[in-house]
């Protein structure tokens, strides 16, 4: 599928950069895929185009550096929390631009199974070493050797890290969900009444 | 003994935040009282922040010497207590919105007990009330 | 092998993280949750047997050693307080299950209830365990936002201000306990608890008189002691039979835990401590007054919680190692007793579909396994022989009697408090159980969470309930290994030397 031509739901509303496209050169910065250019918006005066312009640009780079933050927790500033915080963050400047587009929709798991895997990996993380015979929650340090470039050093509380992110990003889109689009839909349904 | 040393201007923000955080924590209306929650948790925070000592370089190792060093003991005591008053405030805030959605406003009621014993006080009070369909007594609905 | 420590946390919590994963089957649901707290009944056994053979069991964790690092410490008194709020979270849990397999059937009903339910757990098993006031303030948090969730899940238009009146309160509780430990901090530089049971000793009194008042009054409104109960009447009642019952099993206990252990171990007393005497005359005539004028079956049972708080803050006010002992074993007893008597209440609402004293009647003729169910749970909590509660109540009264004027007063009013609990259990009796059947109420929402006015009660709700006064008799039998157990705890309690010695490791101390 051509995700240039493809429209969300076919609707017209959507601003379809459709007529000029055989202009590689004009083309490149093009939506690639339909997001936060919803073919239904329900309120076209309510949009940001702006704001949606730059979360375009900023979400992916948000999510670069909260990958960046978890992997430099160890010995600089950063770690699963704030990583997954800023990681939430990125969703939620997704949700402010997308408006009532279920974020939670955008990500394939749904956001309890996220925080449960998140939490299920860090307590395993801390038991993990008592198999070993080392105190709960203790840490140690494994080579990975990479081929042709020296070794990696990983240090085994990363894994507890990744957990914490991931728990903190499921926390935030079950945020989103609960507080954001299930008000937005008691209002919607409340106008509707009345 | 460590002897404890505070900035009175600190101190000052301390006392103010935590006079207004219970100020609001008396109001009727749920939504005064949540942001005095916030405002309290404000104040415990910025407590447990100051109780480190006063202000110096960021405790990483390699940074800096040693001995210029924060406490960094409080520092990540406040940041759990930040994550956690958060946390709580997301939950209340969800919780007045439940109650708007009930009610249809965010005052907190009369107590129940102190409405039994305001309506006891007259001298006609009959001495058990009748109780509705679903098991509970009048006053209790 | 000290690792065993660390898995009454770890292991609800790793329950719970998969139990949200699986959330989509609620048999795996059932499953998950009793596996989790049956193991952490067999680990906090273990805990229980190795703490009172070799001393406490401590874990450093991520091998820091305390002061800088978190300690767990299990001790005899924290052992086995842990052992007992297993026991009762598991047979709840088993009361829970079989009313949500007879209400909903197979239907999926709401997939937070269990991970929520573990989380509580593990932060009941926490705060037992844990070695600093930091780790203590988290576990609070731990299980007071579970306690919030569950509590608040089906919340009416009822319930709702009842919810909001627990939830600022113990929020506002939490702020406070907060701003106790910057306090302690701030004098004394650490929050590790045995490390600050040396340093506390070097504060001036005026300033060591503001800490313990400070934790007084923080672990006070968590305990419900009078006059910081108000919000516990007002808000239990309100939850279903199985929320309810682990609330008043374990949240208070666990606060009345947190005080015994931070007064003993870093504001000691030579004598008997006065003011906690008088709060605990106030919370038992309070209580217990309380209690007489209510109506609602669950709220009489919540005030005579509130009333028998004040029995065991009598054990902490004696203040010397029969007085902490005769509390522990109290404390044990109290857990036990209070959740089953909630769980029977919930088994009345059910049979009769009402909460209302005088619209019950006949039961015993009617339901004569409920009468049973009741009767030794009653008994057992207004202490006649031979049950727990007078086991533990007899060694609360001797401590008092040999501790001087003030507490063999204060045991006088223990006494007319048992009575007055005899007396309110006895009003419900005669209502609820004796004259002549009344017909079943009928069930006002017949779509919402609780089936009330039925006859149809599957027996597993039977079975946790009967588990839990058999629970409570074992109490009574093993009293005499029991309260040398505790007799020993509460030496440890006094001495604070051995608590000391195993978290830091000094010998010399």
């Amino acid at each position: 599928m051509n995700p240039l031509t493809s429209s969300p739901d076919g609707d017209a509303a959507a601003p379809q950069p459709g007529e000029r496209e055989q202009t590689p050169f004009e083309s490149w910065d093009r939506p690639r895929s339909p997001w936060l250019l919803p073919g239904r918006c329900r309120t076209p005066r309510r949009r940001t185009l702006l704001l949606e312009m730059v979360t375009r640009g900023l979400f992916p780079t948000i999510l670069v550096f909260s990958i960046y933050l978890l992997c430099a927790g160890h010995y600089g500033p950063g770690g699963g929390f704030s990583a997954g915080l800023v990681a939430g963050l990125a969703f939620v400047l997704r949700y402010l631009a997308g408006g009532s587009t279920d974020p939670g929709a955008l990500v394939p798991i749904r956001p309890p199974v996220l925080m449960g895997l998140g939490l299920a990996i860090a307590v395993g993380t801390a038991l993990a070493p008592v198999v070993a015979g080392e105190p709960v929650l203790s840490s140690t340090k494994l080579a990975v050797p990479l081929p042709g470039s020296g070794e990696l050093e990983v240090v085994t509380s990363v894994f507890l890290d990744v957990g914490v992110y991931l728990l903190i990003v499921g926390v935030v889109l079950d945020l989103l969900r609960a507080l954001g689009s299930g008000i937005e839909r008691d209002m919607r349904a409340a106008g509707e009444e009345a | 003994m460590i002897t404890p040393t505070i900035n009175l201007l600190m101190a000052l923000t301390v006392g103010g935040l935590y006079a207004v955080g219970f100020y609001l924590l008396l109001q009727r209306s749920l939504m005064r009282v949540l942001i005095g929650v916030v405002v309290l948790g404000h104040g415990t925070n910025l407590l447990l922040q100051l109780v480190g000592g006063p202000p110096a370089r960021a405790p990483i190792v390699g940074s800096a010497p040693a001995d210029t060093f924060a406490d960094p003991l409080p520092q990540a005591l406040a940041l759990t207590a930040v994550v956690i008053t958060f946390a709580l405030t997301t939950f209340l805030l969800a919780l007045s919105y439940r109650s708007f959605v009930l009610l249809g406003h965010d005052e907190v009621q009369d107590d129940l007990e102190d409405r039994r014993i305001a309506r006891r006080g007259g001298p006609a009070a009959p001495l058990h009330q009748d109780a509705g369909p679903d098991g509970r007594t009048e006053d209790e609905r | 092998m000290t690792a065993l420590a660390a898995l009454p946390v770890l292991l609800p919590i790793l329950g719970a993280a998969l139990a949200v994963v699986v959330s989509t089957s609620v048999l795996a649901q059932r499953i998950l949750a009793l596996t989790t707290l049956g193991s952490m009944v067999v680990v906090a056994a273990v805990l229980l047997v190795r703490a009172d053979r070799s001393g406490p069991v401590v874990i450093a964790l991520g091998g820091w050693a305390p002061p800088v690092g978190i300690a767990l410490v299990a001790d005899r008194l924290a052992a086995l307080l842990l052992l007992v709020s297993t026991l009762v979270a598991l047979a709840v849990l088993g009361y829970a299950i079989s009313q949500r397999i007879a209400d909903y059937g197979r239907r999926m009903a709401s997939s937070t209830f269990y991970p929520t339910y573990l989380v509580l757990s593990a932060g009941v098993s926490l705060a037992y365990l844990s070695g600093d006031l930091f780790t203590l303030f988290v576990s609070f948090e731990i299980m007071l936002t579970a306690s919030y969730v569950l509590l608040t899940r089906r919340t009416s238009v009822q319930t709702i201000r009842a919810g909001m009146t627990y939830v600022i309160v113990s929020l506002l509780s939490s702020l406070l306990f907060l701003t106790a430990v910057a306090m302690v901090y701030a004098a004394t530089a650490t929050v590790n608890l045995a490390d600050l049971s040396e340093r506390v000793d070097a504060l001036p009194p005026g300033l060591r008189t503001v800490l313990a008042l400070m934790f007084v009054v923080v672990f006070g409104i968590k305990a419900a002691m009078v006059p910081l109960h108000f919000w516990l009447p007002d808000s239990y009642p309100n939850a279903p039979a199985p929320v309810t019952a682990l609330f008043a099993g374990l949240l208070t206990k666990v606060s009345f835990y947190a005080m015994v252990r931070t007064q003993t171990l870093l504001f000691p007393h030579d004598r008997p401590w006065t003011l906690m005497l008088w709060l605990a005359v106030a919370t038992m005539l309070v209580g217990a007054l309380g209690a007489l004028a209510q109506n609602d079956l669950n709220r009489l049972l919540s005030f005579l919680l509130v009333s028998h708080i004040g029995f065991m803050l009598f054990g902490l006010a004696v203040f010397d190692a029969r007085g902490l002992s005769g509390a522990t074993l109290y404390a044990a007893h109290h857990i036990t007793v209070l959740a089953t008597l909630f769980l029977v209440g919930g088994l009345i609402t059910r049979r009769t579909g009402t909460v209302a004293l005088d619209r019950m009647g006949g039961l015993a003729a009617t339901s004569p396994a409920l009468a049973v169910l009741f009767a030794i749970p009653a008994l057992t909590l207004a202490g006649l022989p031979p049950t727990a509660g007078f086991v533990a109540k007899l060694q609360l009264l001797q401590a008092g009697a040999g501790a001087g004027v003030g507490p063999t007063a204060v045991a006088a009013v223990v006494i007319a408090a048992s009575f007055l609990t005899l007396f309110a259990l006895t009003k419900v009796w005669v209502r609820a159980f004796w004259g002549r059947a009344r017909p079943t109420v009928e069930d006002p929402d017949p779509h919402d969470e609780l089936e009330v006015g039925t006859a149809r009660t599957p027996w597993p709700m039977y079975a946790a309930t009967a588990g839990l006064v058999a629970v409570s008799l074992a109490i009574a039998v093993f009293a005499g290994p029991l309260s040398a157990m505790t007799g020993r705890a509460g030496e440890d309690l006094i001495a604070r030397v051995p608590y000391r010695v195993a978290v830091l490791g000094d010998a010399d101390r």
